[in-house]
């Protein structure tokens, strides 16, 4: 069904674990919207969420975390609660996925062709030949070197680096819609991070996918993605055009998270600028968040939870843009 | 790898040398067989001529050496109970314990891989969890009883099964196999299910815990984002990356299982070798004892270098070199 509104629209997200000791919210009430083709950066301290997020998308939450409320509408049609087997036809065919550890995301016992193929085969009418075909064809363009000597090779007989252009040629086999990337580079040599991280960019543009691009490196947002969403215990802080987000940010979370960029390739996991950590899931405050930790917080950032706010073209979730307030 | 085959090789040899060593000295420890072939009133003249013809008589070194000489040629003596070859006997008893023990074995495979997998899949359902008590108890009581108990059921109050023996046999030049009779395929299924339940429930727990440990691997979750269905992710993804350990373990279950078929051969008296083995034990047979001991030796070794170069036909990572690019 072609239709001109956002690929993706999240409204009021939440993900819960169903613990002994009751629901921990993990993911609470986030919206965002994706639009064809577009790179939405994901950043945010370890545990914000991020990868949650995007596992609650492609539908592979596993117990005992499941959705708790909200919606996922993905080309205008709802998601988030179809039945496993309709889920499992989208995936790899209209969403693909690409994991932290390229070391680890591929069978170990089958060569790379083989789980392209049978990817391939998985999604499109294509006979055993014509499947290899365009494995080969793919192996070429994510920029293995002699495909056709390459495709009957087992994962261990690739580096981290290569085995990461046979995982994004996994993703894009079925030309999907929108690919969520999770920290796709974060495990690689420092060195080879920007080659991967040009390549995912290169063939999302080719083949018209939108990306998610979830990390926790400042240098890779600023350098790749159209639009950043800054996640906080599970909210989002501030969502907006990358070169707003990151040249003149609105929270003073993500203030402190820019402060932060040291040099580019390195990661922002610590935050130098703002001191404490965030609160885990179990002991998060009333009201915003981020108030302990903030230099701006007021009395009443302790009791109100800002709901996202629109400033400039983006949308922050903080009292001081809350403008006439509730 | 031909450098593995022959370290492998070397290794075996030299186990089989420390088993022969064993099996020689049993010689010298138990009883002096001659007081028990001869009756009470035997002068000592006969004697050292049954001495000379078993050649007790000679140097410890040269018996030992001849000891080896033999086995390798597999001649073990002559048995003091019934005074033919050890071979001949080794020989007539061999295909009724190796068929035994691979009915068992093959009962056990298909019944536990298919029940591990399904318990892994259904972790929580109230099939798989039944199957976990039955399978505590299955490997809590002991085999005898288990035996006694088919044989009561199956045999004393239903009447389907033979409670003794192989059934009719047929010869297959030296191999006398019971797998061709309808009253040997019979007899064949109480004692094969008594040796190889206790391996169903071994091989069930290993494939569930094996299986549980693939299926949180990354890749697994990689391989659900790509959408294959959950047949190819479990039966080809998952279930393949559990063969490592499985193979490994069946392999040296398989030998214990020869071990163990002494009990089973003992409660349904099956004409094998372990039988064959109980018997010489209580006659002090040392020929037809060592001889016993080389072979199921032998047997271990032997299935122990196939699991490990049936590692090499399962696992890329150890044949195919890493030219890493
Ligand atoms: N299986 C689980 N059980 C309980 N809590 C979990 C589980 N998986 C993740 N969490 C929690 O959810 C939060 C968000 O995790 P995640 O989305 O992985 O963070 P990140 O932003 O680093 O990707 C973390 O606090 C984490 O502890
Ligand atoms: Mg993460």
């Amino acid at each position: 069904m072609k239709q001109s509104g956002p690929l993706l629209e999240v409204r009021d997200l939440s993900v819960v674990f169903d613990t002994r000791r009751g629901p921990l919210t993990a993911v609470d009430r986030i919206s965002f919207d994706l639009s064809p083709g577009e790179i939405l950066g994901v950043v945010g301290e370890s545990g914000a969420g991020k990868s949650l997020t995007g596992t609650a998308i492609t539908g592979l939450l596993e117990r005992p975390g499941r959705i708790g409320g909200g919606e996922i509408r993905f080309e205008g049609n709802r998601i988030d609660n179809l039945p496993p087997e309709q889920m499992r036809r989208l995936r790899g065919r209209r969403i693909g996925a690409i994991f932290q550890d390229p070391l680890t995301s591929l069978n170990p016992l089958f060569t790379v062709g083989r789980q392209l193929v049978e990817t391939i085969q998985t999604h499109l009418d294509l006979g055993r030949e014509q499947a290899r075909q365009r494995a080969l064809e793919l192996l070429a363009e994510v920029g293995i070197p002699a495909p056709e000597k390459r495709i009957d090779h087992y994962p261990h007989q690739f580096s981290g680096g290569m085995r990461q252009r046979v995982v994004i040629a996994l993703a894009l086999c079925a030309n999907p819609k929108l690919v969520i990337a999770d920290e796709p580079t974060t495990a690689l040599d420092v060195s080879i991070q920007a080659q991967i991280l040009a390549v995912l960019k290169k063939l999302c543009r080719e083949h018209g996918a939108a990306v998610i691009l979830v990390t926790h490196d400042m240098g890779v947002i600023a350098e790749t993605a159209d639009r950043v969403a800054v996640m906080y215990s599970g909210r989002i802080a501030e969502i907006g055009p990358a070169a707003q987000v990151v040249k003149a940010p609105r929270h003073p979370y993500t203030e402190g998270l820019m402060g932060s960029i040291p040099v580019i390739g390195t990661g922002a996991d610590r935050l130098t600028q703002i001191e404490g950590s965030m609160p885990r899931l179990t002991d998060i405050p009333a009201g915003c968040a981020f108030h302990p930790r903030c230099p701006c917080a007021r009395a009443d950032c302790a009791a109100v939870r800002p709901e996202p706010r629109p400033v400039g073209d983006g949308k922050v979730a903080c009292v001081l843009y809350d403008g006439g307030g509730i | 790898m031909l450098a593995f085959i022959v370290r492998r090789l070397l290794q075996a040899v030299l186990v089989m040398l420390a088993v022969a060593l064993i099996a020689f000295a049993m010689f010298r420890f138990v009883g002096d067989p001659v007081n028990s072939m001869l009756p009470e009133i035997a002068t000592t003249e006969d004697r050292q001529a049954l001495r000379a013809q078993l050649g007790l008589d000679e140097p410890i070194p040269t018996q030992f050496a001849k000891f080896i000489g033999g086995a390798v040629q597999g001649e073990f003596g002559i048995s003091y109970r019934n005074k033919r070859p050890v071979s001949d006997l080794i020989v007539e008893r061999l295909p009724a314990t190796l068929e035994l023990v691979f009915a068992a074995a093959l009962f056990a495979l298909l019944m536990g891989v298919p029940m591990g997998v399904y318990t892994a899949l259904n972790r929580h359902g109230f099939v798989s969890n039944l199957l976990q008590i039955i399978s505590l108890i299955g490997i809590s009581v002991p085999t005898f009883v288990t035996g006694i108990l088919l044989i009561l059921i199956f045999s004393v109050w239903l009447n389907w099964l033979p409670s003794f023996g192989r059934g009719e046999v047929v010869q297959l030049g030296w191999w006398s196999t019971g797998l061709l009779t309808i009253s040997g395929l019979k007899s064949l299924v109480l004692p094969s299910v008594m040796l190889g339940l206790f391996q169903v429930t071994l091989i069930m727990r290993l494939v569930r815990a094996e299986m549980l440990e693939v299926l949180r691997t990354d890749f697994i979750r990689f391989a659900r984002a790509r959408g294959l269905t959950d047949r190819a992710v479990h039966f080809g993804h998952a279930l393949r990356n559990t063969l490592m350990p499985v193979i490994t373990i069946a392999g040296l279950q398989l030998g214990s299982m020869i071990a163990f078929a002494i009990i089973t051969e003992t409660v349904f008296q099956w004409p094998g070798m372990g039988l064959l083995f109980i018997q010489a034990v209580s006659f002090a047979d040392i020929p037809v004892m060592s001889a016993y001991l080389v072979l199921v030796a032998l047997i271990f070794v032997v299935i122990n270098m196939i699991v490990d170069l049936l590692y090499f036909v399962v696992d890329p990572r150890l044949s195919v070199g890493g030219d890493r690019a």
